[in-house]
């Protein structure tokens, strides 16, 4: 069993302090991932589970063990780097097979270890390739056989995809997410691609300047995003934000229009400013969606611009002066200063406090 | 003009050049060969007509005539002296190198600045102190003197120059090493020293050639047999009203030998060596 837990975990750099006590349960073969912009200390935490950081105060855990003073070497991880950090100057299969080699184990042993793990990952053909030989996909499978090899409790991923093409990183995505499913083992995956996020994760971790802002199940954070924040970071395109004033049950606009309240929403008083908050999916023009069956405002918009993605189109417009997307799921072509009826989903829609940001009501 | 004529005017060019570079060199080795007769006739004799290594025989006390100069003294000399400050500077040099490639702390820059700039100071100036320190300390005429001279005038050097092959070698390496259950130690002795081979290696023949072809210092600190080198044995050929060109040539074949077989075993190293410090700067 190899939980990781994390009690008031702290990283300071001198008197600065880039992680800021932070606290997280990951359950045994979990897949969890660290998701953030750069510099809000997703990198940080994971270097201070594996080891290679120190930490500056509180307490991590793996399985039983409390590692704060463990080596790298005795947490029984294994992590994959984002420049893959293949040994150059060895073969695939000395690489694959180097952990076991400095354990000590048989050679036998250590080449049953690295054919297997060339099998999972199709490295077969390459095993007596350097890594300067081999394309970037292929290293990154190299990086992640060799930290199966190990067989550790945990496996942490540092940004493994950011080197490679869009394509490649699709189906590198797919690819751990099936090695997750064959190995079982727990996950902690760093990334700043709220994409990979959202396919890869159990369960999703948002941080912020060190802080953890949310922890949810990919759809909980997507569907119920704690602050204008997450709302913004989390899917794509970014939830739509409109600031406004409650008004005797609705959102009066800066422009006079007004929007109705959103079906779940906590108590609020009239005169209270608040962000309304919508995703472009919950906004679709008429005829063009399946049928909303909760309850709907129809609104009346002039198209801005319509971007065709294939199946379905991403359509810019605007509500009192606020740039906002809705989407058009069996698109037909259209034209800039169409106006078109759109239906906003209200039981999708989300009111923020306007100056903190917060999330008002469940 | 055709690509034959071209090509042509090329070869002539890079004989003339290559003339210019190794005409002396040639004409040691051929003085080695040949009695001092030969060397000092006028005109010179381009062509030799009696080679033979009755020079080297002498030198070695071998032959009939034998010159009182004890080379293999100063050969044992030279190599211990090289090899010993070569060593130590490549170990220091590594682990400074090491150091600054790696960590931070206070003063670093410095430090550094301060290492580099030593360089600049000529070994020669430095001579009369060193003499006065070294008679003081008993280290004058010992092989040990000269050692920690050498080792003194390289170790910026093997620092620079590994310095920046470290920095080369991504540091990830060595944390997926300990992470691959490696102690710090064995991640740089099984990955980083690997990858920094190369640089090593030419720190290694820069400091050893360095060592091995000094004349200057060891001219001032060595005296006897106990620890003159080779090149300040050379000046044993003088004599008040006489030079014995024969030789001293030989001697000089004898000093240039080494340093040449060992540069063509590691040119491969020497040329990756100088190549990456040169793009790294």
């Amino acid at each position: 069993m190899a939980e990781v837990s994390l009690n008031n975990v702290v990283k300071r750099y001198g008197a600065v302090d880039v992680v800021h006590g932070i606290n997280l349960d990951i359950a045994h073969n979990e897949f969890v991932v660290l998701v953030g912009p750069s510099g809000c200390g997703k990198s940080t935490t994971l270097r201070m589970i594996a080891g290679l950081e120190e930490i500056s105060d509180g307490e991590i855990a793996i399985g039983e063990r409390v590692v704060n003073h463990l080596a790298p070497r005795q947490r029984n991880i294994s992590m994959v780097f984002q420049n893959y950090a293949l040994y150059p100057h060895m073969s695939v299969r000395e690489n694959l097979g180097f952990s076991l080699k400095i354990a000590g184990r048989p050679q036998d042993e250590i080449a049953r270890a690295a054919q297997d793990a060339a099998r999972i990952l199709g490295l077969e053909p390459y095993l007596d390739r350097t890594p300067g030989e081999l394309s970037g996909g292929q290293r990154q499978r190299v990086a992640m056989g060799r930290a199966i090899v190990r067989r550790p409790d945990v496996f942490l991923f540092d940004e493994p995809l950011s080197n490679l093409d869009a394509k490649l990183r699709t189906q590198m995505r797919i690819e751990i997410k099936k090695l997750h499913a064959q190995v079982g083992t727990t996950i902690v995956y760093v990334t700043h691609d709220q994409v990979e996020a959202m396919t890869l994760a159990d369960r999703i971790v948002i941080m912020k300047d060190g802080h953890i802002v949310q922890t949810g199940t990919p759809l909980e954070v997507f569907e119920r995003p704690v602050n204008t924040f997450v709302a913004t970071f989390i899917g794509s395109p970014p939830m739509n934000l409109i600031d406004g004033v409650v008004d005797a049950g609705a959102v009066r606009l800066s422009d006079g229009s007004a929007l109705p309240l959103p079906t779940r929403t906590g108590p609020i008083r009239d005169g209270q400013r608040v962000t309304y908050g919508f995703r472009a999916d919950n906004l679709m023009p008429e005829g063009h969606g399946p049928a909303e069956t909760g309850p709907v405002a129809t609104i009346e918009l002039p198209i801005t611009l319509a971007e065709p993605l294939g199946a379905e189109s991403l359509i810019l417009t605007e509500i009192a002066g606020v740039e906002v997307q809705g989407k058009m799921l069996t698109p037909r072509p259209t034209r800039p200063g169409e106006v078109l009826r759109f239906q906003l989903a209200l039981d999708h829609c989300h009111l923020f406090d306007a100056d903190t940001g917060v999330r008002l009501g469940q | 003009m055709s690509r034959k004529q071209k090509d042509i005017l090329t070869w002539l060019a890079t004989f003339i050049v290559m003339l210019i570079i190794c005409l002396p060199g040639l004409w040691v080795v051929l003085s080695a060969f040949r009695p001092n007769g030969e060397i000092l006739t006028k005109p010179a004799v381009w062509i030799p007509r009696d080679l033979s290594l009755d020079n080297f025989r002498a030198i070695f006390g071998m032959g009939e005539d034998v010159v009182g100069i004890p080379v293999a003294s100063y050969f044992r000399n030279s190599v211990v002296i090289s090899v010993t400050s070569t060593v130590i500077a490549v170990l220091i040099g590594m682990s400074g190198g090491y150091a600054f490639a790696r960590y931070r702390f206070p003063g670093k820059g410095a430090a550094f600045l301060w290492l580099m700039l030593s360089r600049c100071v000529p070994g020669i100036a430095l001579s009369l102190p060193l003499f006065i320190l070294w008679s003081w300390t008993g280290l004058i005429d010992t092989q040990i003197g000269v050692i920690v001279v050498y080792t003194a005038i390289n170790v910026p050097f093997t620092v620079w120059l590994t310095e920046g092959f470290f920095r080369q070698v991504p540091r990830d390496l060595s944390e997926a090493a300990q992470i691959d259950g490696c102690t710090p130690w064995q991640a740089f002795w099984k990955v980083e020293f690997p990858l920094a081979k190369s640089g090593i290696a030419s720190a290694a023949i820069f400091a050893f050639l360095t060592s091995w072809n000094e004349y200057a210092l060891a001219s001032q600190i060595t005296r006897s047999t106990d620890s003159k080198t080779l090149p300040v044995g050379l000046m044993d050929f003088t004599a008040q009203f006489t030079i014995d060109w024969a030789g001293m040539s030989a001697m000089a074949v004898i000093i240039i030998n080494p340093a040449l077989i060992l540069t063509f075993l590691v040119q491969k190293h020497l040329i990756a060596g100088l190549t990456f410090g040169g793009v790294k700067g």
